[in-house]
């Protein structure tokens, strides 16, 4: 046991990552984890923006039932854009290839990833992937839903379809580097008694997630090519004329994007991991339950993709058994919050703006994920599937899920990258401004929903006004929520306190070195002789939050 | 990891495999066999191509055991993909709805 007192973090040095060199250059040709890690921040901040407004866009045409914003045709892009562009370039590699790239070497005490040519790589695809999309919306835009059903996608669209999915291909290598640098720097780069079960939980859902990646993101590279080549060329693979099934192309879709949701959510109940156990300063409940359930989700998670299609020719025998697995992938989840919930409990909790993040998302993981259930029982999903009552459920799961994780684990972690502390009154602010936003864009929906609405229609009957008032007055306030910390985030980078080397006052090895970190993310490699979320007994670490020992002590 | 350089006659040797098959896969287009044989016939000669190039193209043979399970468990996935496909296309017509 060591206490945290007597943690020897070294004397902080005027060299770090971010000052060690200076100039584009040296940005664009790193190979340093923490400044990939950035650049990815910065690249997913942009698509989030574009995202962002395409949300906006929606929310402002369903305030009224007519459709007098957008046209139809219009509507049908937009929507498609705002998935295609949230999915596949903001919430898939948010958490893995900012917070991942930045914390998994740090965590598992190395000096960079196993490739740090190919995580630069990496990014470089991620670009050329989203520049081919963003060149797809520019000349024309794409109508399909960001799931490019056949026959729509193959036959009568007239979008461009082919140069989005090819943005979506090249997109899908970044993902799949990205994974391979993670499981391979997991295996081979973990400092001396770093043994799989001291493992913060935060790399055990990231190997889970990498999983996934590297598993799952060929089928739907190759689900894309085939596509391209039926409407192209003709070849008979969708197409029930040539010979094709539309349906096929659904049930490999959903092989990638099922599983898609977890490489979101995965890193997301990470992040939930540290910060409950973090911040109520308690080892977390159940520890090898909470790692194994990450690698349970990541392979169940691959056999319930059918529940997507039980309103399609889908032979009903093979629903039942989709449904059936898709209860038992709650299974896991439900043992993350249980065991989440158990940590909190007689714990030592101190409410900062990290901590009312993982809050907010135990309790609205717990909606999306129980509305979830409700679509994946065969009856209940025919009276619900394609109405508001979906759209609810998954934005629960990736905004009130992954979105929150992200901002949850981008303030704790803020000192770490940018040596700068936010500021936390302002932080739990925004916090409960995007709480309430987000319920008050969500919640109606799942009303709504039940009572009929459709989903990607621009007009709907006015009975329904009522909610998609509240829904864009909700979004009105999620979207000035999220535009507090953009702004704060960027002043604190200049004139936000220094941060010490350890603020929170925590055992990992991520707090163990200076903040920012040096280039090679500790002086000495670092050997391990505590366990994950060891804390020094109460009596010698009785204070929490930012205003802990340190401060108690001078 | 010491790398294991294969020779060039066996690169050879083994494209030349892989365009007999092709050859072989454009000749079997030519008959029409019976029962269920045409897309037997076509995926045997797909797998045996796809074999040795990740046998020898892509090194496997020559690899370490944690490769081979890498293989493997990427095949058993693909397995999956199949298995539950096919438990939708095989059993959509013991209901007869129609479809």
């Amino acid at each position: 046991m060591q206490p945290i007192e007597s943690f020897e973090v070294p004397a902080p040095s005027k060299v770090n990552y971010i000052n060690a060199q200076y100039g584009l250059k040296s940005w664009l040709l790193t190979k340093d984890h923490k400044r990939i890690a950035l650049l990815y921040l910065a690249s997913i901040t942009f698509f989030f923006f574009i995202g962002g407004i395409y949300a906006l866009m929606i929310r402002l045409e369903l305030l009224t039932p007519q459709g007098d914003f957008l046209q139809s045709t219009t509507y049908n892009k937009v929507f498609t854009q705002h998935g295609i562009i949230m999915v596949f370039f903001f919430l898939i590699p948010s958490i893995p290839a900012t917070l991942g790239n930045f914390l998994i070497p740090m965590m598992i005490g190395a000096k960079d990833l196993a490739f740090p040519r190919i995580n630069l790589l990496s990014w470089y695809v991620y670009l050329v992937g989203g520049l081919i999309t963003i060149y797809a919306l520019l000349a024309g835009g794409v109508d399909t839903g960001w799931t490019f059903y056949t026959p729509f996608s193959t036959t009568f669209s007239n979008s461009y379809v082919v140069a989005t999915g090819l943005g979506i291909f090249i997109n899908g290598f970044s993902s799949i580097l990205t994974g391979l640098n993670f499981i391979v720097t997991i295996h081979t780069m973990r400092a001396p008694g770093m043994t799989w079960f001291r493992m913060p939980l935060f790399l055990w859902s990231h190997y889970a997630t990498s999983l996934i990646m590297i598993l799952g993101t060929p089928v739907i590279a190759i689900t894309i090519l085939l596509l391209a080549f039926e409407r192209v060329a003709g070849v008979g693979i969708f197409d029930p004329e040539l010979g094709g099934d539309p349906i096929l192309f659904q049930h490999l879709f959903w092989f990638y994007s099922h599983p898609a949701v977890y490489i979101m959510v995965l890193p997301g109940m990470g992040v939930i991991s540290e910060l409950v156990a973090n911040f109520s300063r308690k080892n977390i409940f159940g520890y090898s339950f909470v790692a194994f359930s990450s690698i349970a989700i990541a392979v169940f998670g691959f056999l319930v993709w059918g529940h997507h299609m039980f309103v399609t020719p889908q032979s009903v025998y093979a629903g039942m058994i989709f449904s059936f697995l898709s209860f038992a992938v709650a299974i896991p989840s439900a043992i993350k919050v249980f065991n989440w919930t158990a940590t909190l409990y007689k714990s030592s909790i101190s409410y900062d703006t990290p901590m009312l993040y993982a809050l907010g998302f135990i309790g609205l993981f717990t909606i999306g994920g129980m509305t979830g259930l409700f679509l994946a029982s065969l009856a209940t999903d025919v009276h619900l599937s394609d109405t508001y009552f979906v759209v609810a459920h998954f934005h629960y799961i990736m905004v009130g899920g992954t979105l929150m994780a992200y901002m949850g684990g981008l303030h704790y972690w803020w000192p770490k990258i940018t040596g700068r502390m936010y500021p936390e009154g302002w932080g739990r602010f925004s916090a409960l401004v995007i709480f309430v936003g987000f319920n008050l864009t969500f919640l109606p929906q799942f009303i709504a929903g039940y009572l009929g609405m459709p989903r990607r229609y621009h007009a709907y009957p006015p009975e329904f006004q009522v909610f998609n008032v509240l829904s864009t007055a909700g979004a009105s306030i999620l979207g000035f929520g999220m535009l507090i910390p953009a702004i704060y985030f960027v002043w604190s980078m200049r004139y936000g306190r220094h941060a010490e080397p350890n603020p929170w006052h925590l055992p990992g090895l991520e707090w163990r070195t200076q903040s920012p970190p040096p280039t090679e993310n500790f002086e000495v490699t670092p050997i391990v002789t505590w366990e994950a979320y060891e804390f020094a007994p109460p009596e010698e670490t009785e204070v929490v939050g930012r205003f802990g020992p340190e401060l108690e002590r001078t | 990891m010491s790398e294991h350089i294969v020779s060039v006659r066996v690169y050879i040797t083994i494209f030349l495999a892989l365009l007999v098959g092709t050859a072989l896969t454009v000749a079997a287009a030519f008959f029409d066999f019976p029962w269920r044989l045409n897309t037997i016939v076509a995926l045997t000669i797909a797998v045996a191509k796809a074999t040795l190039v990740v046998l020898y193209f892509m090194h496997v043979r020559y690899s370490a055991r944690l490769v081979w399970v890498i293989v493997a468990s990427a095949l058993f996935w693909m397995g999956i993909l199949f298995a539950f496909t096919f438990s939708d296309y095989f059993t959509r017509h013991w209901l007869s709805t129609g479809y």
